[in-house]
């Protein structure tokens, strides 16, 4: 593990909560150019990560540990793999983008608005950065106060309550959280440290009971079927900023949170669970496609929709092996492309409009061909046509499922025929639909602000659908050390449950399940 | 027995503190109104030295007055504490006196008997000695509580308050009499030495234990003894309200955890039993009843209740664990008591800075919009209301941490679990309030102003209690060790 390198991480957490107070003594006038350079900076400081990341070292790099707190002991512990990695670029990627999509849109108390948007980046990277376990509870938590403001205070007519919802939900999702952390504390050897405490055996009940915990909170948060309530609630009051952050972000912390805790430390409890994952995960393709088909309002096709994609996410993630989660980790990032383009591109509109009804935005083609260029691009990518990011995520979850089982990927494919249903049926009426006649005569195409906030999601859209290597390759080691931890671990040595085992050493990637599984005994 | 040098000195602080408060009843009356600020002048500055003088003392124990009181670590700490919330409270009344029109120069003499006896209470190592430290508290904060003379609420309160206090004042003594016929001594050594190894049954021994476990419940406002809190936090002046919610509670929980972990250890099992039942009950009423509350004031007044449940966990900790491991739970407890004196004491600053027309704007209604007219109060109670409810990264959650870790280390994670789902039931109820503030539009009727902005004395509380509130919830560990490092010499 490196240390005492350039603090990277540090500065892309810190920056954006330095610049966050600094709003506070910047001019109303000068408010959006400062937020907007804080984000900027903080995406150049960034990217020279993706080039120095050592690809083939599954290890945490570019770490930085602390104490922190003594008693216990508590480190400022960071640090990022190739699962983190691509997690931390997309954050900071589309948070210029947030900004600027918020330039005209927000018009009240902009600096409070840019402040919470720049906590909100801070706390992002710090739960993909976060090596030591309250560490990452304390970024997880910190990130509620703002999102909930973001809500509330910019949100929509019904602000009040999906903010509340918001909250209380995703606050009690995470009560459970932080016992199962005290218990991994007692039983993990008195530490804290993430890395430390996923190279551990656990004993069956306790994983059982753990991993409930650790279930409660990344599932509310994903969300996964049965604790979805709250997300269409929250995207269609939040802000066009907060939808984006929501979708892209908040939504990953979740299904990252079961990749980087569930599989890893509780691999036999990951595996018991697996059946019902596995049916929460289809029924939440399933269902999620099907209500997206019955929405009127755009911002509510889009978030039932991703209650769909992230269905295929943590599908993908409990197959245990390297097609399934590599698609998975894909499907992350994707996601937060895609849907990510799709808030803004409604964004747009709702400016013009001041209507996220489907009705009232019809036949966008003639009056903003752009516009409705980009809007086709970003659904297209959303149902997966190849060539577009999320194919590759797709494909490579069901090619994972179906190792797993031919009826679970027969049944999840299902979702994607209805996602070109509902996402075609979206496009045809806004696109090319017949307006009427006192609609949309005065509507105009993206102006540059707008298109440089969605250009760069294209681009990736495009990127990533035709040459997903870059990212693949540097998450092959980690997921492989993932994929052996969950699939070897402790199941290596049952004698010694309880007692500390090393971890697997990293397996050279790329694997498949069948190799990995040759040399056990 | 003869008073020595020794003892004398000992007890300095103690001495310096009733002088003050017999010098600022004596200079009253001879002080033209004018002056007034001189007595509170005069009482700060004993609360600087006094710091001084305990603060030297951390580390070096001693015992006086044949061991009916010790000055150890863990005093000095609870000493430390309600000396700096004491000074707060002079601060805070300066200003908010003047606003209310209560020109009365004993106040700061109460405050300072009320002080007097709350470093009796948590140096008592005497059970006669803890019992006439709770007296002289007591009987102060009775009177204070009904300061705002010309208000019928206010002398509701007082009144309300004495008759509780004294009947739970009856309740203790009684329990200490028990236990002195069941040991032989008052001393908390002495009992503690005569009580090893007896039968946890022994009727006498119990009664005594739930007795004056009863006591102590009232003046901790423990479900279902908690039923004068409400009323009394409303009808009293704010600056009182906090100094009660604060500093009353800490020297309490100073006393108490004395006379449980050091006198009555023996009979652990029995009475962490007890405050389990306790403890569940509390934080159920505190944190359900709170809901419902349209006045601040007495929705902080619940806040109070619920918060001393999440401190019971530590205790019932304490009684679960080995002797030799109980003193982090003891730790924890001293923590979440000093972590929470600076967000309540925070919070109950602003709702007496507000005001509406000439009066206290305590309804939470009267919050409205208050983020568009005054940016910085409301940004301020959020931080208090959100640490309160003991979300990251502010120093209510750091004291969550460490009760809720010694709960899983004495094996009561399911009380963890529960005290965990009520504290998200309480966020409801704190974040009312921000939503109210940020996401209502003021009305001008209730719209608030803040008075006495301005005043210098309240900028420094505003400042003292935002800077433990962040800094502690950053950065742990320079109280976390000074609580850790009290705990270990209470055995």
């Amino acid at each position: 593990m490196q240390s005492g390198g350039f603090p990277w991480l540090t500065l892309l957490i810190f920056l954006p909560l330095a610049g966050a107070a600094a709003l506070f003594f910047v001019k109303e006038t000068n408010v959006r150019m400062v937020a907007l350079g804080v984000t900027i900076a903080n995406l150049l400081i960034s990217l020279p990560l993706w080039w120095l990341f050592d690809a083939s070292s599954s290890q945490m790099q570019f770490a930085e540990n602390v104490v922190w707190i003594t008693s216990p002991p508590i480190h400022y512990h960071l640090g990022l793999d190739g699962i983190s990695l691509p997690l931390i670029l997309m954050t900071t990627l589309l948070m210029p983008l947030c900004v600027a999509i918020s330039w005209r849109s927000i018009d009240q108390r902009v600096s409070s608005f840019m402040a919470m948007l720049l906590i909100m980046e801070g706390a992002m990277i710090g739960v993909f950065a976060a090596l030591d376990f309250v560490l990452f509870y304390v970024f997880w938590e910190a990130m509620l106060i703002p999102m909930y403001l973001l809500i509330g205070v910019w949100g929509g007519p019904n602000r009040l309550y999906a903010a509340i919802k918001f909250f209380l939900y995703t606050l009690a999702g995470s009560i459970l959280l932080l016992v199962a952390i005290l218990a991994l504390y007692f039983q993990g050897g008195h530490t804290f440290d993430i890395v430390q405490l996923s190279q551990q055996a656990y004993s069956p009940r306790l994983q059982f009971w753990l991993f409930i915990a650790f279930f409660a909170a990344f599932a509310v948060k994903v969300p996964m079927f049965p604790f979805h309530t709250w997300l269409p609630d929250a995207h269609v009051e939040a802000p066009t900023a907060g939808s984006v952050i929501l979708a892209s972000v908040l939504l990953k912390m979740g299904t990252y949170g079961f990749l980087r805790f569930s599989l890893p430390m509780l691999p036999d409890a990951s595996k018991d669970f697996t059946p019902m994952i596995v049916a929460l995960s289809i029924i939440a393709i399933v269902y999620g496609a099907y209500m997206a088909l019955a929405q009127a309002d755009l911002k509510k096709l889009i978030a039932y929709s991703s209650v769909s994609h992230m269905g295929f996410v943590t599908l993908g993630l409990f197959m245990f092996n390297q097609q399934g989660i590599e698609g998975a980790v894909m499907q992350m990032v994707n996601h937060g492309i895609t849907t990510g383009g799709l808030f803004l591109c409604v964004g747009v509109i709702y400016e013009r409009t001041h209507s996220r009804q489907i009705a009232d935005n019809v036949g966008l083609t003639k009056p903003m061909p752009q516009y409705a260029t980009l809007l086709v691009i970003f659904s297209l990518s959303s149902l997966g046509l190849p060539g577009t990011n999320s194919f590759v995520g797709e494909f490579l979850v069901l090619v994972g499922t179906f190792l797993w089982s031919k009826i679970a990927a027969a049944l999840a494919s299902i979702g994607i025929i209805l996602a070109a249903a509902y996402m075609l049926w979206m496009v045809q009426r806004v696109a090319f639909g017949i307006p009427s006649p006192q609609q949309l005569p005065k509507l105009t195409d993206l102006n540059r602000r707008e298109m440089a906030t969605l250009i760069p999601l294209v681009v990736l859209v495009f990127w990533i659908g035709l040459f997903p290597n870059p990212i693949l390759s540097r998450m092959h080691a980690s997921v492989s050390n993932v994929v052996a931890r969950a699939t070897h671990g402790p199941q290596e040595s049952p004698t010694s449950t309880g007692q500390i085992t090393p971890v697997v050493e990293p397996v050279p990637a790329p694997q498949t399940v069948q190799s990995m599984e040759a040399p056990r005994p | 027995m003869m008073l020595s040098a020794h003892d004398l000195f000992a007890i300095l602080p103690e001495l310096l503190v009733v002088f003050a408060a017999c010098a600022v009843l004596a200079l009253d009356p001879i002080t033209p109104s004018s002056k007034k600020d001189g007595l509170a002048w005069l009482s700060l500055g004993t609360m600087a030295i006094c710091m001084g003088l305990t603060a030297a003392r951390f580390g070096s124990p001693t015992t006086a007055f044949g061991g009916l009181v010790v000055i150890d670590n863990y005093s000095c700490f609870w000493k430390l504490l309600l000396y700096f919330v004491t000074g707060l409270t002079i601060l805070l009344s300066f200003p908010y006196l003047k606003e209310e029109r209560i020109y009365l120069g004993e106040y700061y003499g109460f405050i300072l008997l009320a002080l007097s006896g709350m470093m009796v209470m948590v140096s008592g190592a005497d059970l006669l000695t803890i019992y006439l430290g709770t007296e002289l508290m007591s009987l102060s904060l009775y009177v204070m509580a009904g300061l705002k003379r010309g208000e019928a609420k206010s002398l509701e309160a007082s009144a309300k308050y004495f008759v509780l206090g004294a009947f739970s004042s009856g309740i203790l003594l009684y329990g200490i009499s028990l236990l002195y016929g069941s040991a032989g001594s008052t001393q908390l050594p002495a009992i503690a030495a005569a009580i090893a190894g007896r039968s946890l049954d022994d009727p006498l021994l119990l009664f005594a234990t739930i007795l004056i476990a009863v006591g102590f419940s009232f003046k901790l406002a423990v479900v279902p003894f908690h039923m004068w809190t409400p009323d009394v936090y409303q009808g009293a002046p704010t600056s009182v309200t906090a100094f009660m919610a604060v500093a009353s509670k800490a020297a309490s929980f100073g006393a108490f955890m004395r006379v449980f972990v050091e006198g009555l250890g023996g009979v652990r099992a029995n009475w962490s039993l007890m405050f389990l039942l306790l403890c569940i009950g509390t934080l159920i009423l505190g944190n359900i009843v709170a809901l419902v509350q349209t006045n601040v004031k007495r929705m902080l007044a619940y806040s109070s209740i619920a918060h001393a449940g999440y401190a019971l966990i530590g205790v019932v900790a304490a009684g679960r664990l080995a002797p030799a491991e109980a003193s982090s739970a003891v730790s924890s407890v001293m923590l979440y008591i000093a972590l929470y004196a600076f967000m309540t004491f925070g919070a109950f600053t602003i709702i007496a800075m507000l005001r509406k027309g000439g009066l206290e704007g305590d309804e939470i209604e009267d919050f409205s919009g208050l983020a568009k007219r005054h940016p910085f109060a409301a940004l301020l109670m959020m931080v208090f209301m959100v640490s309160l409810a003991g979300i990251p990264p502010t120093a209510g959650f750091i004291g969550k941490f460490y009760v809720f870790m010694s709960a899983v280390q004495a094996g009561l994670t399911w009380l963890a679990v529960l005290a965990l789902v009520f504290a998200a039931i309480s966020a409801y109820f704190y974040l009312r309030l921000v939503m109210v503030m940020y996401m209502r539009e003021p009305e001008a009727v209730t719209a608030l102003s803040p008075r006495f902005v301005s005043s210098p004395a309240l900028s420094i509380v505003l400042a003292c209690a935002i800077a433990g509130v962040v800094f502690f919830g950053f950065y742990p560990d320079p109280i976390v060790n000074l609580a850790t490092q009290a705990a270990l010499t209470l055995k």
